[in-house]
């Protein structure tokens, strides 16, 4: 084997180690790049801070957290989803079945997280509905005084 | 082309039929319809018939000593509240059915020719003449009133022992008493002032009107929870069972992944006294390390062991499979194992996702003495349906009230689609 031929195999290797330990440590999507990508970034969101509650399939718990798919609350007025997840949110009533579980504020997660996480449920568990931008979480966020905790 | 699209259509309705005739022999439908009865899985010997199916959000059940059943509903159905349910030709299924009562609730039992139901802030009795028949089912007395009731864990479970005194559920409305509910990073509140009018078992007399917190007395506290208790005649003494807490891993990921999450805390079955203290929230029973550890929200680390031990409990079950229904048996007619045993309806888990959820059965705890003598075992199983109806949490039927005829067979009832399945034996 040739030295030239071998230096290039080991750039080569080097450079698929590099380029595959990006991909590993990459950060979420970067923001932007429309509504798929905010699904796309929504979705570790949802998994960490709402399958707990609302389960895998969105779908809630009887009596406790209610369904995400095809209620009002999801696929209406966004400044009132948006709050929902600002402020939280306890007793609610679905589809004629009432959900007693207690929902806490989230004002920690970003305006960008909250905008991907709630894009991904409004096109998820069988809704389809425009995206949620974080411009909009921001404008909402500003007219809500700080939760204690 | 027609002709061969005719035989494509042919052999797809073909293997459709084929597909679908697995089932019994002579099958109507394609789909084998879900029979209720047939569907549990029992030990040998034992046989189940529905009562009723599909009845409303029927929670605990208690039967009279002629065999009428009463049972209370979480949902009014037409307007009433408690249903009395009689089988009058001996099938097992419930042909005489008539309502009453215009409260929606959980608690149901019978006592010394009353019948005690209890809504979400009051406990009433009716009645009975001799019968078994509700004398006025318009007119019950107010027995305790005043109950705090927030909207988490609100179900007023009831029961009662032979010296005249109703001993109430009432739940803590919180998780683990954090400052704000379930909230991230929300710390304990030191003492939690939620255990002055909640979190325990209050004792009120049985035959007294207008009772509440002033005249009733906390009898135990530490207790999250509880639906499922029973007075225990062998023992005379009071038996819960207490639904853990919640979100371990979602509000402490340094200490509790996913995983220890849904197996922790354990779901605890303890005997009380007056005055027993079960700790909630400052710690919870850890069945896998078989201690109690300090709750995170006080300092613990899934470790560290509270400075001041609380009562232990005396079963220890996984976690999150929410124990709705407790009895002990005292019948002739199951094999003797199961006399003065507990029987145990889990309503089955919400807080193991996104690992798989568990529960939905009845488990039986062999006892000997007034102690648990064996290894808890599943008794009645596939109430969802399932392994994957089980593992999404999207079940058939959820385990709620248990209840003894007057034969000795048991009564287990359903909350989902309001299905009460008689379980009996024959040698």
């Amino acid at each position: 084997m040739s030295r030239s031929i071998f230096f290039s195999m080991l750039g080569g290797c080097l450079f698929l180690l590099a380029t595959g330990l990006m991909a590993q440590t990459k950060k979420p999507a970067p923001a932007g790049g429309g509504t798929a990508a905010s699904i796309k970034r929504g979705k570790p969101v949802y998994l960490q801070q709402c399958l707990a509650c609302h389960q895998a399939d969105g779908l809630g718990v009887q009596e406790m957290n209610p369904p995400l798919s095809k209620t009002k609350f999801v696929l209406g007025d966004k400044v009132a989803l948006i709050k929902i997840v600002l402020s939280g949110m306890q007793g609610v009533q679905v589809e004629g079945d009432d959900y007693h579980g207690i929902m806490a504020p989230h004002p920690d997660l970003t305006d960008q997280e909250i905008a991907d996480v709630l894009t991904f449920v409004r096109n998820n568990f069988g809704n389809r509905a425009t995206a949620v931008l974080p411009s909009q979480v921001k404008a909402v966020r500003a007219t809500l005084k700080p939760v204690a905790k | 082309m027609r002709s061969i699209v005719t035989t494509v259509i042919f052999f797809l309705v073909g293997l459709g039929a084929f597909a679908g005739g697995g089932g019994k022999k002579g099958g109507k439908h394609a789909v084998r319809p879900t029979d209720a009865a047939s569907q549990l899985k029992l030990p040998t010997g034992f046989s189940a018939v529905t009562v009723v199916e599909n009845f409303g959000k029927t929670r605990h059940i208690a039967v009279a000593p002629n065999g009428a059943i009463f049972v209370k509903l979480a949902r009014l159905k037409d307007g009433k509240g408690i249903y009395r349910l009689e089988d009058t030709n001996g099938d097992g299924k419930a042909d005489k059915i008539s309502g009453f009562g215009t409260f929606p609730g959980t608690g149901m039992a019978i006592r010394d020719g009353y019948l005690y139901a209890s809504s979400d802030e009051e406990v009433f009795r009716f009645k009975l003449d001799a019968n078994n028949n509700v004398v006025d089912g318009d007119k019950p007395e107010k027995i305790v009133t005043g109950l705090l009731s927030r909207h988490e864990h609100e179900a007023k479970a009831i029961t009662l022992d032979h010296s005249g005194n109703l001993f109430v559920n009432i739940g803590a409305y919180s998780n683990a008493c954090q400052l704000a509910d379930r909230q991230k990073g929300s710390p304990g509140q030191m003492p939690c002032p939620i255990l002055d009018s909640a979190g325990g078992i209050w004792e009120f007399k049985a035959d007294q009107p207008n009772q509440t917190y002033g005249t009733g007395a906390r009898y135990a506290t530490g207790l999250r929870n509880v639906v499922g208790f029973d007075w225990n005649t062998q023992t005379n003494s009071l038996f819960v069972m207490q639904h853990g807490r919640d979100q371990l891993s979602s509000l402490f990921p340094q200490y509790w992944n996913d995983k220890q999450s849904a197996e922790l805390p354990a779901e605890c079955m303890y005997e009380l006294h007056k005055g027993s203290n079960c700790g909630w929230p400052y710690i919870f029973y850890d069945q896998i390390q078989h201690r109690q550890v300090l709750g995170p929200e006080y300092g613990g680390d899934g470790k560290k062991g509270p400075d001041k031990q609380y009562q232990d409990p005396i079963v220890a079950f996984p976690g999150h499979l929410a124990p709705n229904g407790l009895l002990f048996y005292t019948g002739n007619q199951f094999p003797e194992k199961y006399k003065n045993g507990a029987f145990v309806a889990f309503h089955g888990s919400w807080n193991r996702a996104p690992e798989p959820q568990a529960g939905y059965f009845v488990v039986f705890v062999p006892f000997n003495n007034g102690k648990p003598s064996g290894k808890w075992e599943v008794f009645a199983d596939n109430f969802s349906g399932g392994p994957e109806k089980t593992a999404s949490g999207r079940v058939d039927y959820r385990p709620c009230g248990l209840a003894q005829g007057p034969d000795g067979s048991m009564y287990v009832t359903d909350d989902t689609k309001g299905t009460i399945w008689k379980i009996s034996y024959k040698k």
